[in-house]
């Protein structure tokens, strides 16, 4: 497929927003149940959602980019008991909605004690809030996602391992930001963040090395000869039907040379997982700030190599149809 | 129900092109606006077309045989482009089954040409929705047309008859028959899409001569008799007498 950069931006930007998310609330939940020390209410939690809402708002704009007819994108809610794309487009905003509550309860304090759980545990507003944004993170990565994987002859994509994928690399690049976050606004938080960042990020490399091994060995279930129909081992495309390009001979075919992909692998295998994992390490074991930063940073460049990739790798079989101009 | 379909037949399309011409000439001109064209006489000419002709090469030189293949949208049975579809636009009409979109609902977010294997649906560089093949609605329907012109434009113009228009739901159709006849498949059936349009393979036309059929051997009545046949180099006033 062409990769277009308006949706490598949305699903890196988006899964930052829901990674940081998702590792505030996991802070909060920890000094809740006192695994780590209680936080300064307001400005950590409110700081933290609030960068992570710009990252969710960044990721909707770009995503505009995407269609021919933006002014109309309030209609693509529309099919939602049958399109991916659709539920993602209902869940985002929802997502964003409950993230910037959680912001707000946080800023203005205004957080009632609403439940109790068990003997001890009171569960105040924002925990409640919180539950139901990670409800819907969740939710987003597996649409977001599902985009991809529902589509059966996109063999590269149709996987479980493409939505494991967007969970894990949207998680660890948030919980990465959340280390470079809490350096400057929480630096009790730092090495709760920096271990699980690394944790994360090494459990998306081992699943996303899984995944380029399978599509290594994909054999593709589409040839030439169910395309057109002709059982003959040796048929050959003489003319595409026309001398020019069309949508078709630009949208599913990235257009570089194999050996561009191949550089680009080892780029994003180096600089999402690899460069990350050791700036982390580094940040940890010196207490240097600038070293998770750094790591975030970089993290953020290789996974906009890793989603280039991810659609430049998947292999449409209409491409088929378009082998020969003439 | 009816599931109106093209059935293409790959036995006698000579890859003239003048479906393709013929169906951009007739959706072109119609309500929904031209499907636009970028430098059609520049150096790289791009366009929105709802049929393409392509050609093939089948077999090892010198055994080889040509074969040139239409495409346009299949209006599959089970569509994967229409559940896709965020918008609705995309959808398939339960009266006729053919697939269509609604250029006023599509947002242009190419999603459903991605869900199509054939490769069939093309965006409108300049009105930035999604078009494809509409077995031209606009035409089958026509009351002021006669009947005999009530056929999607490429079928018209076909000078070798190559593509059949019909109801592949009715056992009793010319398209059904055909079909069955000649043994109609469809296009990647791998993915289960159950593609409407069928195409009819190539067939080896064959007949065997001989000799006692191109002179007769038995002349009961003495009516024939064979042709003086003079030596060839005797000479001759014209052709008609040097055998
Ligand atoms: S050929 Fe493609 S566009 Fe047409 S109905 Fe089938 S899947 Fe949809
Ligand atoms: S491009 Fe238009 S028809 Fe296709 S999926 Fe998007 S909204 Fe639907
Ligand atoms: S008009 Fe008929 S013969 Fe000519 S390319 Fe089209 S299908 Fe083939």
């Amino acid at each position: 497929m062409h990769p277009a950069f308006s949706v490598i931006f949305l699903t890196t930007l988006i899964g930052v927003g829901q990674g940081l998310f998702l590792a505030l609330y996991t802070g909060q939940v920890y000094s809740l149940i006192h695994v780590l020390p209680t936080q300064a209410e307001g400005g950590f939690y409110a700081g933290g959602s609030a960068l992570a809402l710009l990252f969710l708002i960044a990721g909707l704009v770009a995503s505009f980019f995407h269609l021919g007819h933006p002014e109309r994108a309030w209609r693509s809610a529309a099919k939602w008991r049958t399109s991916w794309l659709s539920r993602e487009v209902i869940v985002l905003p929802s997502f964003m909605g409950t993230v910037f509550l959680y912001a707000a309860v946080h800023y203005t304090g205004w957080n009632p004690q609403v439940a109790t759980l068990g003997e001890s545990l009171p569960l105040d507003l924002s925990l409640v809030i919180g539950a139901a944004g990670t409800a819907l993170c969740f939710a987003l990565f597996i649409c977001t996602a599902m985009i991809y994987a529902c589509l059966k002859f996109l063999q590269e994509w149709h996987s479980p391992l493409t939505v494991i994928n967007y969970l894990l690399l949207g998680s660890a690049s948030g919980f990465t930001l959340a280390a470079a976050f809490s350096v400057y606004s929480a630096p009790e938080m730092v090495r709760f963040y920096g271990t699980w960042a690394m944790i994360i990020t090494f459990a998306g490399l081992v699943t996303r090395s899984a995944s380029l091994l399978r599509n290594a060995r994909l054999k593709p279930k589409s040839t030439l000869q169910t395309a057109i129909g002709v059982r003959h081992v040796q048929v050959a495309q003489k003319a595409q039907g026309f001398m020019g390009g069309s949508f078709n001979t630009r949208e599913f075919f990235h257009g570089k040379p194999a050996s561009l992909l191949r550089s680009i692998k080892w780029l994003f295998l180096l600089a999402a997982f690899a460069m990350p994992l050791l700036l982390l390490g580094g940040g940890l074991s010196s207490a240097a700030g600038a070293f998770f930063s750094a790591a975030f940073l970089t993290q953020y460049a290789g996974l906009l190599a890793e989603r280039w990739f991810f659609f430049a790798q998947a292999n449409h079989p209409q491409n088929l149809y378009y082998q020969a101009i003439s | 129900m009816t599931q109106l379909a093209l059935v293409i037949d790959l036995n006698v399309c000579v890859g003239c092109h003048a479906c393709v011409t013929s169906c951009k000439e007739w959706n072109t001109s119609g309500p929904a606006g031209a499907m636009s064209d970028d430098r059609p006489y520049g150096a790289d000419p791009t366009g929105t077309f709802f049929n393409r002709v392509q050609t093939y090469e089948v077999g090892c030189f010198p055994k080889t045989e040509t074969v040139h293949f239409p495409k346009s949208c299949l209006h599959c049975e089970e569509p994967p482009c229409v559940p896709v579809c965020p918008t609705g636009a995309s959808y398939k009409r339960k009266e006729d089954g053919i697939v269509l979109v609604d250029y006023d609902k599509c947002i242009g977010c190419k999603y459903c040409s991605w869900a199509c294997p054939y490769g069939v649906r093309e965006i409108d560089e300049h009105q930035k929705v999604m078009k494809k093949c509409t077995l031209c609605v606009d035409r089958i329907y026509d009351l002021s047309l006669p009947e005999a012109e009530r056929k999607p434009a490429c079928v018209m113009a076909c000078p070798t008859s190559a593509r059949l228009f019909g109801d592949v739901h009715d056992p009793e159709s010319a398209v059904s028959e055909a079909i069955r006849e000649s043994g109609g498949y469809q296009l990647m059936p791998e993915w289960g899409t159950k593609p409407s349009n069928h195409y009819l393979p190539r067939r080896k036309t064959q007949i065997r001569i001989h000799t006692d059929e191109l002179i007769r051997a038995d002349n009961p009545l003495k009516k024939e008799r064979q042709l003086p046949q003079p030596d060839k180099n005797e000479p001759s006033l014209d052709d008609v007498t040097s055998w």
